[in-house]
């Protein structure tokens, strides 16, 4: 599926949600249930210092697709995490740096990808595209 | 009305009347404000202070003959008055005014650049904003002196015989606050002070937190400097003050250069100006100083001893429901602390409460509180922490403890 229909499928799912209870439960559930990285990757250098949560972030390449596995210690971060990683893993390196993230705001959770929240969520998604630009680099 | 929360002979209900701010909404529900010890609200007369500077006699100060100029220099000559009857400097001149707890601390870091050797040692407390920690980082890097540090114990109290130990005649300086900023411990800077003079090391304390709740009086003290901010204080942010002794403030050469520091300047020497001005080059923050002045006015007329007698009842109130709570544990469990609450839920990360209480229209700080050394020796990420001020209530803290309750449901 390309990324722009994931985002429409996600905001989708969201519109079912009365409130913001429902919304948080359901990212706290996600949070909860994924095993987000393997633990051999959650490593000093796969670390992005946060100041409030940490977040670790890993990315390969299996053909032509980039996958990215990530965690945090805080498990909102952790559930939206879960709906980055759903969005923009498994997709090709060129769609992921073309890709925005505007569907956030969209779902009401505009303020966790506030830069001055320090979760490590919008360094996250920038390292995302970094891998991204790196791999598309070694596909040129 | 039986289940109605009774409070002391204080009546707080018209204390928040002068608040403005506590009457808003946040996220749909009633705003409740427990981030005081980041900063505290502005009353009322404090707005109005700022409104009628900038309405009438909003002029640089110091300088002109004119009129306007000559009502703001009063003004702002007032409110160092204020600042000086309130912590009971013997000299007007020994209170300086600065943006704040952060630049008085620089500036004393800076004049002590050319006074130490490298021999010299300076000690900083275990329980130190990172403010407090920085400078003296950046002076021992210039200098070549040594950084010690005073150990704290589980309870987030500093282990003076350790303290005693470090203590030598290399010893020049000697900087702890008043008040832990992330666990509301009240440090005991009378014996730090007395023992510091000892071997004849200077001593500042970091007033930030402390000034929120208790008046303190220099003199008695004996203090070499203390520093405060105007913000945690129900002033504006962006001013706050340094007091420091004449002979000290004499002996230290000016931080930064420019217009009002200086008495004589030709392209060959330029002569200083006497104190405070030799301290505060250019334009200072006018409006700001001259409503710092109304805000202590203000906490003064209801009195230091009423607010440290409510904000004990809150303090109290609020540690016993929240440890109802499972799995709640506090940091910071001096029998000598302040309004301020710090703690964790087992398996639940601080930051993932802050986010739901927020929702629930909360403000509470989150995180490691600028004092990353305290996380690090509790091995913890950071800490939820709940500030309270005299225009707090026992209500709010029952919304607050049942907001608590609810994110640790929905969390765990």
């Amino acid at each position: 599926m390309i990324i722009q229909d994931i985002q429409n499928e996600i905001i989708d799912e969201f519109a079912l949600f009365d409130d913001w209870m429902e919304r948080y439960e359901y990212m706290i559930d996600l949070g909860k249930s994924l095993p987000l990285i393997n633990d051999q990757f959650k490593t000093e250098d796969n670390l992005i210092k946060g100041c409030q949560s940490k977040v670790w972030v890993h990315a390969e390449m299996k053909d032509d697709l980039v996958i990215f596995t990530a965690d945090s210690d805080a498990i909102i971060t952790k559930g939206i995490i879960a709906i980055l990683i759903r969005v923009f893993s498994n997709q090709h390196p060129k769609s992921i740096i073309e890709a925005n993230t505007d569907f956030i705001d969209e779902i009401g959770l505009k303020e966790h990808l506030s830069p001055t929240r320090a979760n490590g969520l919008v360094s996250m998604i920038k390292q995302l595209k970094m891998y991204a630009l790196a791999y598309q680099t070694q596909l040129n | 009305m039986k289940n109605k929360i009774e409070h002391s002979k204080f009546d707080v209900e018209n204390i928040r009347k002068d608040f403005p701010i506590l009457s808003r909404k946040v996220n749909e529900k009633q705003l409740v404000y427990f981030d005081n010890a980041a900063t505290s609200q502005t009353p009322q007369v404090v707005i109005d202070a700022i409104v009628d500077y900038y309405s009438n006699y909003n002029a640089n100060i110091h300088r002109g003959v004119h009129t306007l100029s000559q009502e703001a220099t009063d003004k702002y000559e007032t409110a160092r008055q204020k600042i000086q009857e309130h912590f009971n400097a013997k000299e007007r001149h020994e209170i300086i005014f600065t943006s704040g707890t952060t630049h008085s601390i620089n500036l004393v870091a800076n004049g002590f650049a050319s006074i130490l050797k490298p021999e010299d040692e300076i000690i900083v407390s275990a329980l130190e904003h990172h403010s407090n920690i920085v400078p003296w980082q950046m002076l021992c890097e210039k200098t070549g002196a040594k950084l010690k540090v005073i150990p704290m114990n589980q309870s987030g109290e500093l282990v003076m015989a350790d303290f005693e130990s470090i203590l030598s005649n290399q010893t020049k300086l000697v900087f702890v606050n008043h008040i832990s900023n992330a666990l509301g411990t009240i440090n005991p800077i009378e014996t730090i002070i007395e023992m510091a003079h000892q071997v004849g090391a200077a001593v500042l304390i970091d007033g930030a937190q402390a000034c929120p709740h208790i008046k303190p009086d220099v003199q008695a003290l004996n203090v070499d400097f203390y520093v405060a901010s105007a913000h945690k204080m129900c002033g504006p942010t962006g001013v706050g003050m340094l007091y420091g002794k004449e002979e000290w403030l004499n002996k230290l050469p000016p931080y930064q250069g420019g217009g009002e520091m200086i008495a004589e300047v030709t392209f060959e020497k330029t002569t200083y100006a006497n104190l405070p001005h030799k301290f505060e080059a250019g334009t200072p923050n006018i409006c700001g100083g001259i409503a710092f002045g109304t805000a202590i006015d203000y906490m003064n007329t209801i009195g230091f001893d009423t607010i440290a007698t409510y904000e004990e009842e809150l303090l109290v109130y609020a540690t016993h429901k929240l440890l109802e709570i499972e799995g709640l544990k506090i940091y910071g469990t001096s029998k000598y602390k302040t309004s301020v609450i710090s703690f964790n839920i087992e398996n639940i990360h601080p930051y993932d409460i802050g986010t739901i209480v927020d929702k629930l229209g909360i403000a509470v700080r989150t995180g490691h509180h600028c004092a990353q050394p305290i996380m690090d020796f509790y091995n913890i990420p950071g800490t939820v922490r709940a500030s309270f001020s005299f225009y707090n209530t026992k209500e709010e803290i029952d919304t607050f403890v049942n907001a608590v309750k609810r994110a640790a449901k929905m969390l765990t």
